[in-house]
């Protein structure tokens, strides 16, 4: 037999190789994530000391553009984002963990479900020009949706659709058959099995996608220019929530609106280096606004899982 | 007791969406216009203490026009004038619109500094260098005037969807497009970094960026059909000696907006109203009208004159000129 030529020494050797090869490995993927994160870290502190200024000063959270730069403010771009953001997550989530959670466990394994698998890992690859082009045409022309709040976020949730639908499916899929076998032995329905075993198991997979998918949505500038968001904006949408009944108003998605990018763009272009200093600063706002959502998710993650013990 | 309050309720959504929808001025177009607009829009609104509301896109010239000759804005941003195209959209969907200029622009040739070889070029030298036959052949400068020294000719300029880059060819190459092989972007900034870092470099781009980077560009005086070469300055495009490449930036305005909605109009007349206009036009890096061509532009805003004065490509045709003709 083969195995009485493995002496004590050669089994050290071998143990020994795979060691070294371990160690390598781990000192590449260091390597590889410090080279990122310090070309991220570079980054946000070149836009943190540019804009620092403006970053310090209240004003600038609380002032609507101007023409004069040190007078400029972000706020309509803040409300904007954060309202387009909170439409492209409302559609976007469910939607595209449905149609991952189908795809994977209901459709039959046909020709037509991996042309369909296909076609929506291809359009997670489509420019996002594209995606403002077809929504200029169907939302805004098409359903007369407007230039409005409600139309961008309709646009970014189509975008990001694809992302949330193939990270769906690949943390399905990760789950182990097994869990779903004992699911069944123990008499749950295919809608149990899903709901309690097979969608808790995947929701750190699901997240992940909705993250990377959102963190892409919140940046998008050309897409939201081709639908008709507004550059030069100096009112703010009506609140979502009023003190008389019925307490909450949807009149601010039909709302005219400006996102970050745009705003940043439109400094970044002007020939005043004080523009380029509010750029700066709005794009530290920006990360900012990317993390706090992510840790929403992260958050919202822990809370569900905790209520589910 | 339920129906008076959801009566109230309604009346009051009723109003105030009226309220919302008729003191709005939509505008979109150019992102060159954008700055300008931008002010008045800024200054108006306080004006009118919170009674309107103005808004702003820059969707570019072309797509600003699209919206509104599709009757989707009240105000169209742009800085070349309407083309037959477009003038065909609009007259298919009825909208008529009175044409207006913002300000002016003196495109701005530059090189780097430390260039002491030139200090001037003539309209025919930049053509040598910028029309499409010198594709590949026009590569150094000892090309362009058979003083130059020998050096790489390393060339800048406005990316081609702009109308920066279609007013500029119209004006020294006299066609419809420029060689292909030179660094376009439409960031102007971008083009100020590769001038100043270049020395053989030269660019092309809008005055407001060299007024702010004069430390790190030298601008070229230009001579026109054998005239003294003319720097380019606020006053020598006000004076319309710095020719040909000063040119007007327009707003088109909606006659049926002007006259349906009066804070459109007051609007306009903020717009053209030379107490106040030239000082923001200067304000945001642009070459304000001369005082008559402020009073003219009025006038015409009162008398609701529609229709375009510009046939085709035209270039170098001082301000009060074009004021002077009859839209056609």
């Amino acid at each position: 037999m083969a195995t009485t030529d493995i002496t004590h020494d050669s089994l050290a050797r071998i143990i020994a190789a795979n060691r070294r090869t371990d160690v390598v490995m781990a000192s590449i993927g260091i390597l590889v994530l410090m080279v990122a994160g310090t070309l991220l870290g570079a980054v946000f502190i070149d836009l943190l000391a540019s804009g620092w200024e403006r970053l310090v000063n209240p004003d600038f959270y609380t002032n609507f553009p101007s023409r004069r730069p040190a007078q400029a403010g972000i706020i309509s771009a803040v409300v904007g984002t954060s309202l387009v953001m909170l439409v492209t997550a409302v559609i976007a989530v469910p939607l595209g963990v449905a149609a991952g959670l189908y795809l994977e466990e209901y459709a039959a394994k046909n020709w037509l479900t991996d042309l369909i698998e296909i076609n929506v890992s291809n359009l997670a690859g489509v420019p996002s020009i594209i995606y403002g082009l077809l929504a200029l045409g169907l939302f805004v022309y098409g359903f007369g949706t407007g230039e409005t709040i409600l139309t961008a976020g309709l646009t970014l949730a189509l975008l990001i659709l694809p992302v949330i639908i193939v990270a769906t499916r690949e943390a399905v899929r990760s789950i182990p058959q097994d869990l779903r076998e004992a699911a069944y032995g123990l008499g749950a329905d295919k809608w149990q099995t899903v709901r309690l075993y097979v969608l808790p198991a995947a929701r750190p997979g699901i997240l992940t996608g909705v993250i990377v998918g959102l963190a892409r949505a919140i940046g998008e500038a050309a897409p939201v220019i081709t639908i008709g968001a507004l550059t030069f904006i100096a009112f703010l949408p009506p609140a979502p929530l009023q003190i008389e009944s019925p307490f909450i108003n949807f009149d601010w998605l039909t709302s005219p609106f400006t996102v970050m990018p745009i705003q940043m763009f439109n400094w970044v272009s002007r020939p005043q280096a004080e523009f380029h200093i509010n750029a700066a600063a709005t794009g530290v706002v920006l990360m900012v606004m990317t993390l706090a959502m992510n840790a929403l998710a992260i958050y919202i993650r822990l809370r569900l899982r905790r209520l589910q013990r | 007791m339920f129906k008076p309050v959801a009566t109230t309720m309604l009346l009051l959504a009723a109003v105030s969406f009226h309220a919302h929808a008729a003191d709005l001025v939509k505008i979109d177009g150019s992102s060159t216009v954008f700055p300008i607009t931008e002010a008045m829009a800024e200054e108006f609104q306080k004006a009118e203490r919170g009674k309107t509301q103005v808004t702003v896109g820059i969707s570019g010239t072309g797509g600003g026009f699209k919206k509104f000759c599709r009757g989707e804005t009240d105000i169209s941003d742009a800085s070349r004038p309407i083309k037959d195209s477009e003038k065909k959209l609009c007259v298919e969907n009825g909208v008529e619109f009175i044409e207006l200029p913002a300000a002016l622009d003196a495109l701005t040739v530059v090189v780097n500094p430390k260039n002491t070889w030139v200090d001037h070029l003539t309209v025919e030298e930049l053509k040598k260098a910028w029309e499409p036959a010198a594709q590949g052949k026009i590569t150094n400068w000892n090309q362009i005037r058979p003083g130059f020294p020998n050096r790489p000719l390393v060339l800048f300029g406005a990316g081609t969807d702009s109308g920066t880059y279609d007013y500029f060819v119209e004006a020294i190459v006299e066609g419809k497009s420029s060689r292909g092989d030179f660094t376009a972007s439409e960031d102007d900034n971008m083009l100020v970094q590769g001038v100043a870092n270049d020395i053989n470099a030269m660019g092309f781009f809008g005055l407001a960026y060299y007024e702010e980077n004069k430390g790190k560009l030298k601008a070229v005086p230009i001579s026109w059909k054998g005239s003294k070469p003319v720097l380019p300055s606020v006053a020598n495009a006000k004076n319309a000696s710095y020719q040909p490449l000063s040119r007007p930036i327009f707003i088109y305005v909606s006659k049926k907006s002007i006259e349906s909605k009066p804070h459109v109009d007051r609007f306009v007349q903020f717009y053209m109203d030379k107490r106040h206009a030239a000082a923001l036009v200067k304000e945001v890096g642009y070459v304000p009208l001369p005082d008559k061509a402020y009073a003219a532009a009025l006038e015409k805003s009162r008398k609701r004159v529609t229709g375009t004065v510009f046939h085709g490509a035209e270039v170098g045709v001082g301000i009060e000129e074009l004021m002077a003709r009859k839209p056609k």
